[in-house]
């Protein structure tokens, strides 16, 4: 809502800079957008009068004009405007003059004529395009006849006139209103508002009842109310009523439609005229569309309605569609005599669903979704009659037609001293509570420290207890409300096992040298169906936005991978990511997905680069999977966790996966991403891994219990053994634990070897075998004897050969 | 000559192979040759039975003098030779300090985990829970129970994401207050809660919208909670996030949930409020939103609003990061782009 200070300085008067008004009403009421005046950033641009007009010899369009600006010689200006006229008033752009957007005028030459300025359109020194009036929408705008030649324009346009753009809360509809604003300032500043209330000036020759018969459903518009204006002549309006239009952000189109727009913003009031000459019969009905019935609006656009519509009907069938948009059969021209003005309430979220359902958000309709003033529909259906008849000389028709009529009464709302200072944690006195709702101009009654407020209709924002605490609030001054601390009774503040498992996973990839990511949740269904750790159905938006993101992810991968594309193309190729987030698993026939935490990494590149003093380290399975471990074993998850070749993942490299479980608990995965895969990202090899957390977190955890440590020596013995390729290190290592004998402390591997010296299709696997007792020192030849065995076993059970 | 004039001569040409000895191994020989069982002193003290009995302690003296003489002048001697050798390794062992230190291989949290943490450090601090939900929520609790039924108008204010007709991806976190009101158990004490997480808007992405953000929204529910103590709440977010210089300030708004409501913003910190291109020229930044919750809200939790009252708070961390870091594309937050990510380093 745009509010010249001018406007409302015929309503309350209060003497302060636009600047800081506008800073108390952020402060006590709505924000604010904007202050400005039209007239900013313009300089030395003045009324000029057009002395002669003369063809350009070199040009089919461009006019010579000799234009008065007030000084001794006129000014030589070529205009290409297709309006430019001899003896007009213009806008005159002078040398070294700026105009809108900044843009410098400078003298200059135009198909070798000397141009000295430029004689500008509205939009051209700052006007939006929509409110420019439609006539000089393509040509030079016309000031008034008595336009002194060299003064600056801006006064003749209302340009010097401060707005302050207010972003009207949607409880705060009594602001969309100028005179709902001044009830506010006044109550802010502590003034009384002074309103005019135009007198109707009646025809006696006959009745409106004569014209008109209305029917409303009270549940569609609970008042409804006409009157008829005759003898009208539609021209344009007078300046001043167009300045106020354009102020606040209306284009003026003709006296009639301008004055409906002026009391929409002067009451906040929605008022639409119909030409009564094309209205068919006398009978007009508001009532709900037909499903099928169709209506061409005053866009131009032919409509379906359905039965969710509000319409006005005459006894043909639609004319408009209330609160929205009128219709064209019944629009105001230059041809109409006869005016019939609406004043009315419609329902609310009825007009909300219909602006929806057809795209037509307008300054009415915002207004009847937000409410409006029960108790000045008639009056400003009065002040918009006795305006049309004063500027179209018309008559107005005696009585007001009325389908509906809604008795409007303050609501009486009670509240006591004690609970305004309970809630706001102040010390108020009666006084001071009193002077604030006797500023709002709310009636009050005093009785034993509750006041019983009685809350006018303009103020239908407020029904309950807390909604009087909040005039108190903000009237007073949120600047003098303490700032204090809850105090009462003390309670725990900390995470959850949950939450801290969470946080330490975190911590624990950071401190593996994982940068954490956070990607999308929402993704396409082929990437959310990628990467599956378990069957589930895709969660799809009803109405996605944009075809990337329709899908609840059900992977944390396909993100990560994304994130290491995007990094890739721009040419940053080494990456060691870790996302912690939900995946939402969905069964199928039920409509809500389970939502589970995971935790995914994806490397790529290097993980470490080369330096003067250290080798580059490239990403690997191994690097991967010891991040995995470590995260497992520092989760207290150390006890039968098995890493089991997993080819059955169609986006992993089948001899290069791995499943994890422990026990028979599968936990998730991790290995290299298929080459289509990598291809499809165009990233080279890189290694992920997928963890359920949540089953981490439920899983039964080894209790760390101190082990002393032994003082007796330990013996190692180093066995070094080719077998089969097929062979899997996890499968000796538990033949070496099963055989080993008590003493058995550890199996570390410690190399792996194939190639030279190995036979084809073998490899050389070493291990260094540590024995240790508690309790006693051991003997090399008790080692030996152990260590023996093993070796033989491992023959036996690998077919190895020792070496 | 006699003994004394024997050992003089000794002493005198031990001093100098003592005081021109180069190395340690030299050193030892020399105190092994001079001092040991065969040494000349040894030798001399031996030839002392020749004399006659009243010289010999006279001479003795003089032999043990000599050899004490001896003795230091090889430790001396030593601990030199020790000094000179480690001044030479140590001046061989110089290196180039200005050389780069070797990396430290580490990751770090993502930025708008940062503001997160920190965020939830102060309320855990203060007494308060942290409370998940889930992102997936329904209609009932997403609107309905914040006092958002399906015709009105604030429904508007944020577009929506839904799933079915009851489903929808959650607009804010504010649901999980819900939740967690209809659970609390008030005869155990007061409800202070914040629930950070992701939520999701039916937006196009652009430098200023994303589809996807996070809040962190808080709430109080007790016998005696004021605006008072939302005000001085909210002091200490912004104090803690922009830094202690901070003041706020708060205008009066409009959200279903909560009345009376408020925005608020906190005084610049890059110009403080001086007025500047990150505040506008206004000296204040909208940073949040807040209010005392809305009897209708814990109504419908069925909480006594005649007893019990509370704030409500919710934050945008994608918000606080942006102005904090004066990061100017929101979308950068979920592109994850290493380079990005990496400058946010610091802690504390
Ligand atoms: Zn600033």
């Amino acid at each position: 809502m745009k509010i010249s200070t001018k406007w409302l300085s015929d309503y309350v008067n209060v003497d302060v800079e636009p600047q800081v008004l506008a800073e108390k009403i952020e402060r006590t009421a709505v924000e604010v957008d904007e202050v400005y005046r039209l007239e900013d950033g313009l300089k030395k641009i003045v009324v000029g009068e057009t002395l002669k007009v003369a063809a350009h010899p070199n040009s089919d369009h461009l006019h010579i004009c000799q234009v008065d600006v007030g000084e001794d010689e006129p000014l030589q200006i070529i205009c290409g405007a297709p309006n430019i006229a001899a003896h007009k008033k213009v806008i005159v752009a002078l040398p070294n003059s700026r105009i809108a957007g900044n843009v410098k005028i400078k003298r200059g030459k135009m198909r070798g004529e000397v141009s000295e300025g430029m004689i500008c359109a509205l939009q051209e020194i700052g006007f939006t395009e929509g409110v420019v009036p439609k006539k000089f929408v393509d040509g030079i705008y016309f000031l008034p006849d008595n336009a002194e030649p060299g003064k600056p324009v801006y006064p003749y346009l209302g340009m010097d006139e401060d707005i302050i753009d207010l972003d009207v809360t949607p409880n705060r509809a009594d602001m969309l209103s100028m005179r709902g604003t001044a009830y506010e300032i006044a109550a802010i500043y502590n003034k009384k508002v002074s309103l005019p209330h135009l007198e109707v000036k009646e025809s006696t020759k006959d009745n409106v009842a004569d014209y008109l018969k209305l029917k409303a459903d009270t549940e569609l518009a609970s008042t409804y109310l006409m009157r008829l204006i005759k003898n009208v002549t539609v021209k344009e309006s007078p300046l001043w009523l167009q300045k106020r239009l354009w102020n606040a952000g209306v284009r003026p189109l003709n006296n009639i439609v301008d004055v409906t727009n002026y009391v929409l913003m002067d009451y906040g009031q929605p008022l639409h005229s119909f030409d009564y000459g094309k209205i068919n019969g006398n009978n007009i009905t508001v009532r709900l569309a037909k499903a099928g019935e169709i209506l061409t609006t005053l866009d131009e656009q032919e409509r379906e309605l359905d039965e969710h519509d509000i319409v006005i009907a005459d006894d043909k069938g639609p004319i408009a569609l209330a609160g929205t948009m009128g219709g064209q059969s019944t629009e105001i021209d230059g041809g109409t005599t006869t005016v019939a003005l609406e004043a009315a309430v419609f329902n609310s979220s009825l007009i909300r669903k219909t602006a929806r359902r057809h795209n037509l958000h307008s300054e009415a309709s915002m207004r009847f979704e937000r409410g409006v003033n029960r108790a000045t529909v008639a009056e400003a259906l009065n002040t918009a009659a006795q305006l049309i008849a004063d500027l179209g000389e018309g008559e107005i028709v005696s009585g007001v037609a009325e389908g509906s009529l809604e008795a409007t009464t303050p609501v009486e709302v009670s509240i006591s001293l004690d609970k305004i200072n309970k809630v706001l944690g102040t010390d108020l006195t009666i006084d001071i509570v009193a002077d604030i709702f006797k500023r709002l101009e709310f009636g009050v009654e005093i009785n034993k420290n509750v006041f019983t407020v009685s809350v006018p209709p303009r103020r239908w924002d407020i029904s309950i207890p807390a909604d009087l605490i909040e005039e108190v609030a903000r009237i007073y001054g949120y600047d003098n409300l303490p700032a204090t601390l809850p105090k009462g009774e003390l309670t725990p503040g900390h995470y959850n096992y949950t939450q801290k498992i969470i946080r330490e996973t975190r911590q624990l990839l950071e401190a593996a040298g994982l940068t954490q990511a956070v990607s999308y949740g929402l993704t396409t269904t082929a990437k959310a169906q990628r990467f599956l750790m378990q069957p589930s159905e895709a969660t799809q938006l009803s109405f996605p936005m944009s075809s990337d993101r329709t899908t609840a992810r059900m992977n944390l991968i396909s993100g990560l991978l994304d994130d290491i594309a995007y990094n890739v193309a721009r040419k940053v190729k080494n990456i060691a990511f870790y996302e912690q987030g939900r995946v939402f698993y969905r069964e199928k026939g039920t409509e809500r997905p389970v939502e589970v935490e995971h935790v995914a990494g994806a490397l790529t590149g290097l993980f470490e680069t080369a330096t003067w003093h250290n080798t580059k380290t490239p990403v690997d399975f191994y690097l991967t999977k010891g991040i995995v471990e470590h995260l497992l074993h520092t989760l207290g998850v150390t006890e039968n966790i098995r890493y089991v070749q997993a080819n059955g993942h169609e986006e992993m490299h089948p001899g290069r996966t791995a499943d994890v479980y422990v026990g028979n608990e599968f936990l998730g995965f991790l290995g290299e991403i298929h080459p289509n895969i990598a291809k499809e990202y165009h990233i080279e090899r890189t290694y992920i891994f997928e963890l359920d957390l949540k089953k981490i977190i439920t899983m039964p955890k080894q209790l760390e219990i101190y082990t002393p440590i032994s003082k007796y020596p330990a013996i190692t013995r180093d066995v070094a053994l080719a077998v089969n390729k097929s062979i899997q290190n996890s499968e000796i290592v538990s033949c070496i634990r099963k055989n080993g004998g008590k003493n058995l402390a550890k199996v570390e591997l410690f190399d792996v070897y194939e190639g030279e010296h190995i036979a084809v299709n073998f490899k050389s696997l070493a291990y260094k075998l540590t024995y240790q007792n508690k309790k006693t020192t051991l003997l090399d030849e008790d080692v030996s004897k152990d260590f023996a065995k093993v070796v033989a076993e491992l023959k036996k059970e690998f077919d190895a050969e020792i070496r | 000559m006699g003994l004394k004039d024997k050992l003089t001569e000794l002493k005198e040409n031990a001093l100098k192979e003592i005081n021109t000895a180069e190395d340690l191994k030299k050193i030892n020989s020399i105190r092994v040759n001079l001092l040991g069982k065969k040494g000349p002193i040894t030798e001399v003290l031996r030839g002392m039975r020749d004399l006659p009995k009243e010289e010999r302690p006279n001479v003795g003296s003089f032999a043990n003098k000599v050899r004490d003489e001896l003795t230091s002048a090889i430790a001396e001697r030593k601990e030199r030779i020790e000094i000179i050798k480690i001044s030479k390794r140590l001046e061989e062992e110089k290196i180039d300090v200005t050389l780069p230190g070797v990396p430290v291989k580490a990751g770090q949290p993502h930025i708008i985990m940062q503001v997160i943490d920190q965020i939830e450090k102060l309320f855990l601090g203060m007494g308060y829970q942290v409370v998940d939900g889930p992102e997936v929520e329904e209609d009932h609790y997403n609107f309905e129970m914040m006092n958002l039924p399906k015709d009105h108008p604030a429904r508007d204010m944020q577009d929506t994401f839904y799933i079915t007709d009851k489903l929808l991806m959650r607009t804010q976190t504010s649901p999980v207050q819900a939740r967690t009101m209809e659970k609390h158990d008030f005869s155990k004490g007061p409800l202070k809660m914040i629930s950070p997480g992701k939520v999701y808007r039916r937006d196009t992405d652009d430098a200023t919208h994303s589809h996807q953000f996070h809040q962190i929204e808080g709430l109080v529910i007790d016998k005696n909670i004021t605006m008072a103590d939302l005000k001085g709440t909210l002091q200490l977010i912004a104090r803690t996030v922009f830094g202690e210089e901070r003041e706020i300030r708060l205008r009066p708004s409009y959200f279903p949930f909560t009345e009376p409501s408020v925005e608020v913003d906190v005084s610049c910190f890059k110009c403080n409020g001086q007025g500047c291109s990150v505040c506008k020229n206004t000296g204040w930044i909208e940073v949040l939103g807040a209010g005392m919750v809305h009897p209708n809200v814990l109504k419908m939790s069925g909480i006594d609003a005649d007893i019990y009252g509370g704030f409500a708070f919710g934050l945008g961390p994608d918000r606080f990061a942006m102005l904090k870091y004066g990061v100017d594309d929101i979308r950068e937050f979920y592109l994850n782009d290493v380079r990005f990510l990496k400058q946010f380093s610091q802690r504390g």
